[in-house]
């Protein structure tokens, strides 16, 4: 091992995400405000319970624990019959009661893992647990008067939370980013959490440490926060293995440290030192009761899971015919999945393929366009009929295409448009016929030689019957009634 | 006009429907006694003159109308409708103060009721005000209140027992027929004996938490502080009962019959035949008064005079109580009590312009030495490395007193019997600078509180003139069964000369140095009028 050979090969990376959920429950986790805090004045979705004010007890929302509970499935992990509530004590002023009601000894859920595809094939990340806590307060640095205040704004105190942590499984910034891409589809997909990164809903943590290839302990982890969005994870931790990849080989030590990603700068940043763990006193939330999941209210919650990203994936591709690639764009589009699985149900006579093609291609590309509420007019039935107007030749696919743009713009109805635009291709034995006599009697020379045995002079002639009828006739009818003609007047 | 204030709760609820007194009347009554001697006893924080006034004519009118229904009406209303009742100073009441006796919560108003609370609103009882207590209910003597010290209406200069010293003290000074009080290790049980009254402790999870300052939430109970066993029985069943805000509370039915306890005392004196009594030898401690010791066992002679065996039994991990209690009970306080670091209500230092050092001043100066001495106790056993070896084997040793006391019930016994106190009450003073002395008051009481049990404490004699409380112990959930005994005692001790002694300073109005001659005459009462005296 040189210095000259490239950092990658010298070094491998390890780390671990710690990622918290913000769950869709509709009030909070232990009272009854509202979790609608989005854009809400400051301190108006409080209560004494989430205040923490003097005598005020916890009451579980059950919908949280089922949430986690169904995460946990979705996982593939092993589920607590009895869970516990532990309360992490610490002191800061957007922790009103001194403590975070949290889970610590039995985690709801444990032990499971998530796979997904990476640009190096498929990955999978062992999950050690999954928990739920409550969110703290919001502290808010302004200048009031002239002076420094922090105000605090306690609507966010009492959100339910979920906490998901791996393994120290992965290796490179990619599998990173994938991870919490899969795991945020996961969500949204059980709807867990709408895990939008830009309004905090997900917020990602990554534990990285680096260390030389061969070597089984780990390097000195530093923990990465601030990452906003998917691509700034990814960048966040290939820029936290850079710099200590170049560190460490500078002779430099690695420091136990929290550090934020700058997205201006593209670079990580010193917050704060970690030189020693936190002594949070944990112990048991004698204020809640242990928790039995009872194995009726688990098979409950296992049985109203809806399908899984890797199982629709795993569908598409096995049942339904579809490339790797259309798969995994309609199971990451939630609005597309349902617009092909509506076709499809419309009428299943249509192959999924075609219906595939129609919405990753036609469909995606005009919603990307972002015109109006256009994606939201799309009827599957409508886009079921109008793929089954270019399977049995009624109209053309170029002439299809504009017919679902304006279905997307207007919500009008396929044949009503198809109709109005004299799109019906001309499927009359009578009409045809005219125009092939027509043909055939102004290419005497193609005749001769479609005659004479050279059968590719048919597409020309089919072409010609076409151009004649401006595209209207059903080029199928077209090729048919010209073998016959050609070969009858033999 | 009689003096309403020596009235039974029973007895006003029964003369309030038929109509021959009014709550206005008996609420004016009690207020004005609370306010003559608040002075010299220092038993209330907080009289609500104005609004128990308005509450009492609520009251009035509810009976009138229901009086004017018919029986049914009458019937359904609660029997506590009208009759007056003190709050220790850690139930919420909305709009009101909740001081817990700590200097750190002085200007904190709660903006909503407690459970307990909103429960004797329903029933229509009418609030006094709030009583005085040892700081965050760490405390056997209401010397450890940032108020001040309550006095002991039968000798000023003793302690009236805490941490419910004030409803303690309240009640016994006719007051309030009725008082809520909470137990963590025997903040009920303690005074109550100490004060010459009934208290109990009910089961844990029979009486909502919700709104009551906590201290250990998994030792703390609310229960009712009163003169006779009746009357604690019509309180308990007002407040207990499941509540959805406090997933700590049990959905175990509150048994009607708490509101028809045995009028004539023959009749309930009956229940003790054939009833089977525990006598455990642990908890005649070292350092027990031989006096206390007596009256104890001249009680439970009385009762196996009256029909009832008893055996004595053991409870071996008794002595292990009062060590693990000291762990568990700091831990959760110090838990507990992180919220008060004046950035939101109460006491606030914020001098020093810093975040932190305005934390450390504001906790250094709002808390007294004694609640600082438990943060610091919880803390250090909730430390890493510490957990196992403290807070870990405390609930390990919690579980095997526990089991003590299941083996007594698997055996077919009724109820346990033993002393409340080791001592009667003791000067003021006597044990502030020693802290183990002070704990060891709570000996007899706190193992209760770490297996959950219910535990009532009930006026037994006296010793050197000072007031003895048998306690009684019961299995879960038997809170009914236990005021039945208790009841019986009372049956049983009615004509006994002990039972027509009162506090000595009643007669006091607001001057503690120069106690009443009637004080000193009843003081010093004689040896043969303190014993158990059963009438043949």
């Amino acid at each position: 091992m040189t210095a000259a050979e490239p950092a990658a090969s010298r070094y491998e990376a390890v780390i671990g995400i710690e990622i918290h959920c913000q769950l869709k429950t509709v009030s909070k986790m232990f009272c009854g405000c509202s979790t609608e805090i989005d854009g809400a004045a400051p301190n108006s979705h409080c209560c004494p319970v989430c205040l923490g004010l003097p005598g005020v007890l916890p009451t579980i929302n059950k919908k949280a624990v089922e949430f986690v509970i169904a995460t946990g499935f979705a996982i593939e992990a092993k589920v607590a019959t009895t869970t516990r509530w532990d309360r992490k004590n610490y002191f800061y002023p957007d922790l009103p009661k001194g403590y975070q009601i949290s889970q610590y000894q039995l985690p709801l859920a444990a032990e499971g893992r998530l796979t997904f595809d990476t640009s190096d094939g498929p990955f999978t990340v062992c999950v050690r647990r999954a928990h739920l806590e409550e969110d703290t307060g919001r502290l808010i640095h302004a200048e009031l008067d002239g002076r420094r205040v922090s105000l605090i704004d306690f609507n966010r105190s009492g959100m339910p939370l979920m906490e998901i942590v791996t393994e120290p499984d992965i290796r490179t910034a990619e599998q990173a980013r994938r991870y919490a891409e899969e795991l945020r589809l996961l969500m949204q997909t059980i709807g867990a959490s709408d895990a939008e990164m830009e309004n905090g809903q997900m917020r990602v943590e990554a534990n990285v440490s680096i260390r030389p290839r061969g070597q089984e302990a780990f390097g000195t982890r530093v923990e990465v926060k601030n990452m906003n969005s998917m691509r700034a994870v990814e960048r966040a931790i290939a820029f936290e293995i850079e710099r200590q990849t170049v560190a460490v080989d500078a002779g430099e030590k690695i420091h136990m440290e929290t550090r934020g990603w700058d997205e201006a700068r593209q670079s990580t940043y010193h917050m704060r030192p970690k030189e020693e763990e936190n002594d949070y006193r944990y112990f048991p939330e004698p204020d809640l009761p242990p928790l039995l999941t009872s194995p009726e209210w688990l098979a409950e919650i296992k049985a109203r899971l809806p399908e899984l990203p890797s199982a629709r994936r795993r569908r598409y591709r096995d049942e339904q015919g579809l490339s790797a690639y259309d798969a995994d764009v309609l199971v990451n589009d939630a609005t597309a999945a349902a617009l092909f699985e509506g076709a499809v149900a419309a009428d299943p006579a249509v192959p999924p393929k075609l219906l595939a093609n129609w919405v990753t291609g036609e469909y995606m590309r005009l919603a990307k366009g972002g015109e109006g509420s256009g994606a939201a007019a799309v009827d599957p039935a409508e886009l079921a009929a109008l793929v089954e107007l270019v399977v049995d030749g009624s109209i053309s696919g170029t002439n299809a295409k504009e017919v679902f743009a304006e279905h997307f713009a207007t919500g009008r109805g396929v044949s009503s448009i198809v109709k109005a635009r004299g799109f019906e291709q001309i499927s009359d034995a009578g009409a045809l016929g005219t125009a092939i006599d027509t043909v055939l009697a102004a290419n005497p020379a193609a005749v001769a030689d479609y005659r004479a045995g050279k059968a590719e002079v048919l597409g020309f002639l089919v072409g010609q019957v076409m151009k004649a009828t401006r595209g209207q006739a059903n080029a199928g009818m077209v090729q048919n009634a010209l073998r016959e003609r050609l070969d009858k007047a033999e | 006009m009689p003096d309403f204030t020596r009235l039974h709760a029973h007895e006003m609820s029964r003369l309030l429907r038929a109509g021959e007194i009014s709550s206005r009347a008996l609420t004016e009554a009690h207020l004005a006694a609370a306010e003559r001697q608040n002075g010299a006893l220092n038993a209330w924080l907080t009289i609500y003159r104005a609004d128990a006034i308005a509450q009492a004519g609520a009251a009035d009118a509810r009976i009138a109308e229901a009086r004017r229904a018919g029986p049914a009406a009458l019937a359904a209303l609660h029997p506590l409708c009208g009759v007056p009742v003190a709050l220790k100073d850690l139930v919420s009441v909305k709009g009101g103060q909740a001081t817990a006796g700590s200097k750190i919560l002085r200007g904190y108003i709660a903006p909503f009721d407690s459970t307990v609370t909103a429960r004797l609103r329903e029933a229509g009882a009418v609030i006094l005000g709030k009583t005085n207590m040892d700081e965050f209910a760490m405390g056997s003597s209401t010397e450890h209140s940032a108020y001040g010290p309550t006095a002991n209406p039968w000798d000023l200069t003793r302690v009236p027992g805490g941490s419910s010293g004030g409803s303690a003290a309240a009640v016994a000074s006719y007051h309030t027929p009725l008082a809520i009080g909470t137990d963590t290790g025997g903040s009920i049980r303690q005074p109550a004996s100490m004060c010459g009254i009934v208290g109990l402790k009910p089961t844990y999870g029979r009486v909502s938490r919700f709104g009551i300052v906590a201290f250990a939430s998994s030792l703390d109970q609310i229960g009712p502080l009163a003169r006779d066993a009746r009357d604690a029985a019509l309180l308990l069943h007002a407040v207990a009962g499941r509540d959805e805000r406090d997933a700590t509370s049990a959905p175990i039915p509150v048994p009607v019959e708490l509101l028809s306890l045995p009028e004539s005392d023959d009749e309930a004196a009956s229940y003790l035949k054939g009833l089977r009594i525990a006598l455990p030898r642990e908890y005649f401690v070292e350092g027990m008064e031989p006096g206390v010791a007596a009256r104890i066992r001249e009680a439970v002679a009385a009762m196996e005079a009256a029909g009832a065996t008893v055996d004595e039994v053991s409870l071996p991990h008794t002595d292990y109580g009062l060590a693990s209690y000291y762990i568990i009970a700091p831990a959760e306080a110090s838990s507990n009590l992180a919220r008060y670091d004046g950035v939101r209500y109460g006491f606030s230092d914020r001098s020093s312009g810093e975040f932190i050092a305005d934390y450390l001043r504001t906790r250094g100066g709002g808390f007294g030495p004694e609640v600082k001495r438990r943060i610091m106790l919880g803390t250090y056993a909730l430390s890493a490395g510490y957990y196992d070896a403290y807070y870990l084997k405390a609930q390990k040793v919690r579980t095997l007193i526990k089991a003590d006391f299941d083996a007594v019930w698997a055996a077919g016994f009724d109820a346990i019997c033993a002393p409340t106190s080791p001592t009667v009450a003791f000067p003021l003073g006597a044990r502030t600078e020693d802290p183990v002395a002070m704990y060891l008051s709570d000996a007899c009481t706190l193992p209760i509180n770490m297996a959950g049990l219910p535990g009532a404490a009930i006026p037994a004699g006296l010793s050197e003139g000072l007031p003895v409380g048998l306690q009684i112990v019961g299995a879960p959930w038997s809170e009914l069964s236990m005021l039945r005994l208790a009841r019986a005692y009372e049956g049983i001790t009615a004509r006994a000369p002990w039972r027509a002694l009162e506090p000595a300073e009643l007669h006091l109005t607001d001057d503690p140095t120069t106690p009443s001659p009637v004080g000193r005459r009843q003081r010093t009462a004689s040896a043969s009028a303190e014993g158990s005296g059963v009438q043949a």
